[in-house]
């Protein structure tokens, strides 16, 4: 597994909270309390990465996360360069792999990768000896988002341990719901998952959660709810009923809130579906901290591109042995 | 590795109170005056000297933490990966004439990157340095304007201080660094 | 040509041999198995402290020629099986075009006759292409020399065709290699279902669209009486229905690869892609039922599987990656490391399972080393250890779920009817040498 020094960050890469111990997370989020305090004064940059080179290389279209990605390498003063690759058929084109080598041979240092399939950063960590971040791979990870969303969490309710924060939507496919799951386990929180059974992946309760396809359950004693984004363009979605059939069983009114507790925390990861997975009033309400979740975002992804950049021998690889 | 004392527990309370005596003398008062500490033991000093002014004017100074790490141009060359603190300065600084304190200055690297920090931050009227401990070996065109005390050294002694705060002492004293060992994290 | 085998343990279940034996080759034929054999040969290899065991049967190995010699071909798959102690190959038939018609066969023969390093045997095709629509010829293939037939790599989904095709092959007396897999439950699947496939974000292919499958293949048998080789078991409800139908008295025999008694899903973890396999690596559980099947004969053979894809096609992000992993040069290591050397079979039930038994169920004379036959021997030195590594690989392809894993078993010598087709370096250790008037003399 990665051998790690106490307080100190070692990864070349951030593949993944799977991979990450409680102290990594911890060193991730203190420093976006430092970041954070630089997007509230009048000059928000610093020359933390200055001279340095960020590739975002997006295969799934986003224009958020990698807005999102942009905005913090620009505010570290490194150069964004972004690279949108249509990817339209498979095997279509240059190779992951050759892509990143070319990368590298520009002499860019991180790659910041979002991509369709579940371990392509993995992979492309594996091959180049740049730094990689994984803005998204296929269903398995999104460690940006759940790091940007403990950090929201941490900074409303001054602690993660012991919360009970319950994640609705459709589990089996979201790279959200794993990374948030790995990391507020970490830290001890109570993690309930709740969805329709066909979107509940197999075996999921190994990772220490709680399940339930009761929307009252999930929210009954929840401190926060995560709600993810029901994707209905999907094929495998056809099994499944009405966006308008969702928003009664699963989605979350301010009527449902009624029964749960007065301060619940509200998060979402964006773009939201108004009506389909959450109601406007919701969205917009007091409890909500989706914009806020935002800002956290930037300094979030700030933390994690000035700590891979920190690292000094690129030699060290995540050694991902099992 | 021999020690040195250079300041005792009342030498500090005494060249502090001299300096906060100093920087009234040269303002002309304290109007306008702010101070700003460079993590950690800046900011400690920064805290006791607007404790001595308020003492004596009955005027209580903002004081501001200052956080230097993001603006260093060593990131890549020091071996020990930077430990970050937090910056905090919630006043304005447009046209105040900024008190900027540090405990030891050294090469002036650490000031010119707390100098790029500030004026991200304003335009202040002037910036004045204080230090409690002024060790020469300049590699940039700064000075202080308030000097505690002046110790020669040579490269391969550390200059140790250690504050009540957060060191449950004070004192000032001179060591020599084992082997080769470079002064990481000392920018100074 | 003379060849004499000196002091080894020979393994011949076939004919109850389990102790040090010489064994004295002529004319590409056994012609002796004693003790001390006194007689003069060109040709000493001192096999002192080595098992020497009949040269191992793979009834399943993709050779990829015709149409994809860049992943295979005859010569460089034999030449593997040669380092792997494999003297008798099944190729099977998806290959371009697939080996569903006399014509392709009849190039292949003549490939194999000009080309190939060991023997090699042809399985056919049962459907054209493989589409599973269309039955092929099966007696025009058997007049080729087709020894089997299988659609593997596919099932025949509809009942009926399949049930046709099992009395066909009893007809022609072919044996019917099932790849069972029911294709609309394992559909996009890429790993084993469960909490890995989870893990890994995955889509997950399910015990059931093996066992179903394997389930119907054997009711089939049972209906047709034809003789039916079952591929592959991955999982544990796999063994047991297939020890259930033996002990109904079903005629059918079944087949694992190494990699299902050694390796489980967790190997996946960081995403390898030569661990992408069809039917893919299960539990820790599913490894524990074969390694039992094993044991008590539920499962008659291990077979290779042998897959070899480029680089180009293994390479890539998991989800589009090739299935399959490289087998010859490594299956006798993983089974004497993972089953032998633990005391789970003995050499002699190895040597069943692996040359033996794969010999009576392809009906050919092979897997023993009695008087008269085919002089096809492994040498092995069983204590000596190694780390796969890609490098090593005489395959064309390198695509191994092995590279890295340390294993313990390497094979000296390769015999082929009488000729010495591999051996280990020459500085290994007391080499034999010639002499042209017949006199054995060791090498220091």
């Amino acid at each position: 597994m990665i051998k790690k020094k106490t307080g100190k960050w070692v990864n070349k890469d951030l593949l993944g909270l799977e991979y990450l111990t409680k102290e990594d997370i911890e060193l991730l989020l203190d420093t976006a309390v430092s970041f954070r305090e630089i997007l509230d004064r009048k000059i928000k940059k610093v020359p933390a990465l200055r001279g340095k080179t960020v590739v975002n290389l997006f295969y799934e279209p986003s224009t958020r996360t990698r807005v999102s990605f942009e905005v913090a390498a620009k505010r570290l003063s490194a150069d964004v360069i972004n690279i949108a690759v249509e990817s339209s058929s498979v095997k279509k084109g240059e190779t992951l792999n050759d892509t990143g080598k070319n990368i590298e041979a520009l002499k860019a240092d991180i790659i910041v990768v979002r991509h369709n399939c579940s371990g392509a950063a993995t992979m492309l960590g594996r091959n180049v000896n740049i730094s990689v971040i994984n803005a998204g791979d296929g269903w398995h990870e999104h460690p940006t988002q759940a790091l940007l969303d403990m950090f929201t969490l941490r900074k409303k309710l001054g602690k993660l341990e012991g919360l009970n924060v319950s994640i609705v939507g459709d589990i089996a496919h979201s790279r959200v719901a794993r990374s948030n799951i790995w990391g507020l386990t970490k830290f001890g929180a109570n993690v309930t998952v709740c969805a329709p059974k066909i979107l509940i992946p197999p075996g999921i309760e190994k990772m220490g959660v709680k399940i339930t396809d009761n929307i009252d359950d999930a929210l009954s004693s929840a401190d926060a709810i995560n709600v993810l984004r029901m994707q209905f363009e999907r094929d495998d979605m056809k099994a499944f009923p009405s966006q308008l059939e969702y928003f009664k069983n699963f989605g979350i009114t301010e009527e449902r809130l009624r029964k749960a507790k007065k301060d619940i925390i509200i998060m979402h990861p964006g773009p939201i579906n108004r009506g389909v997975e959450i109601s406007s009033e919701v969205a917009d309400g007091t409890n909500s901290v989706i914009l806020e979740q935002v800002t956290n975002g930037i300094a979030i992804r700030m933390a994690v591109l000035f700590w891979v950049s920190q690292v000094r021998d690129k030699e060290v690889k995540n050694e991902i042995n099992y | 590795m021999p020690l040195k004392q250079v300041f005792t527990k009342e030498e500090i309370e005494r060249t502090i109170t001299r300096i906060s005596h100093e920087i009234i003398e040269n303002n002309k008062g304290v109007k306008g005056l702010v101070i700003i500490g460079i993590r950690t033991r800046g900011y400690i000093l920064a805290e006791r000297i607007a404790k001595v002014i308020n003492d004596l004017y009955g005027t209580k100074l903002d004081v501001g933490a200052l956080d230097i790490t993001f603006y260093r141009d060593d990131l890549s060359a020091i071996s020990e990966q930077p430990v970050i603190h937090n910056t905090e300065i919630d006043f304005d600084i447009e046209n105040k004439n900024i008190i900027l304190i540090d405990d030891v200055l050294y090469t002036g690297r650490t000031i010119r990157c707390a100098l790029d920090a500030i004026i991200d931050f304003g335009r202040p009227r002037t910036i004045q340095l204080a230090v409690l401990i002024d060790r020469g070996h300049r590699e940039l065109p700064i000075k202080a304007d308030y000097v505690g005390k002046n110790i020669p050294t040579s490269q391969k002694e550390i200059v140790q201080v250690k504050l009540q705060e957060i060191d449950n002492e004070d004192s000032v004293t001179l060591e020599e660094i084992e082997d080769d060992k470079e002064e990481d994290g000392k920018v100074g | 040509m003379k060849l004499i085998i000196k002091n080894g343990h020979v393994v011949d279940p076939a004919n109850k041999i389990d102790e040090v034996m010489d064994i004295l080759v002529e004319g590409g034929k056994i012609s002796k198995v004693a003790r001390a054999i006194d007689a003069k040969a060109e040709t000493v290899i001192d096999a002192s402290g080595k098992i020497v065991m009949p040269g191992i049967v793979d009834m399943h190995v993709h050779l990829r020629e015709p149409g994809r010699e860049d992943k295979e071909t005859v010569f460089s798959g034999t030449k593997a099986a040669a380092k792997g102690g494999v003297t008798s190959v099944l190729a099977m038939p998806n290959t371009l075009p697939s080996l569903d018609s006399a014509e392709i066969i009849k190039t292949l023969k003549d490939i194999i006759k000009k080309t190939a390093n060991v023997d090699v045997f042809i399985c056919g095709a049962i459907t054209i292409g493989r589409q599973g629509k269309e039955l092929v010829g099966m007696g025009i293939l058997k007049k080729e020399g087709v020894i089997a037939i299988s659609d593997d790599g596919a099932s025949i989904d509809s009942d009926e065709l399949m049930l046709k095709a099992l009395k066909e092959a009893k007809k022609e007396k072919l044996l019917a290699i099932c790849h069972s897999e029911d294709k609309s439950l394992s559909g996009q699947g890429v790993v084993n279902r469960g909490f890995t496939s989870t893990r890994l974000g995955l889509r997950g292919i399910s015990k059931e669209s093996e066992y179903k499958r394997v389930a119907r293949d054997i009711k089939l048998a049972e209906e047709s009486g034809a003789a039916v080789h079952i591929a592959h078991l991955s999982c544990a409800e796999s063994v047991e229905i297939i020890r259930k139908a033996k002990k109904k008295g079903v005629k059918v025999t079944a087949e694992t690869a190494p990699h299902y008694f050694s390796l489980s899903e967790e190997g996946l973890l960081g995403y390898n892609t030569n661990m992408k396999i069809n039917p893919p690596l299960r539990t820790k559980e599913d490894i524990l039922a074969i390694i039992e099947g094993l044991k008590d004969g539920t499962i008659d053979v291990i077979a290779s599987d042998h897959a070899p894809h480029t680089e180009n096609e293994k390479e890539i992000e998991f989800e589009y990656a090739e299935f399959g992993s490289i087998g010859l040069e490594t299956e006798l290591a993983v089974s004497f490391t993972e089953l032998v050397n633990c005391g789970l079979l003995t050499w002699s039930e190895l040597v069943k399972r692996i040359s033996l038994n794969p010999s009576k169920i392809l009906d050919i004379d092979k897997g023993t080393l009695g008087f008269g036959k085919d002089a096809d021997i492994a040498i092995v030195s069983p204590e000596k250890e190694w780390v796969v590594n890609k490098v090593g690989f005489v395959s064309k392809s390198k695509n191994s779920a092995f590279i890295g894993k340390k294993l313990k078993g390497v094979v000296e010598y390769t015999i082929s009817k009488g000729k010495i087709v591999y051996k280990t370096s020459p500085f290994a250790e007391r080499e034999i040498f010639r002499s042209a008037n017949g006199e054995v003399g060791m090498a220091k």
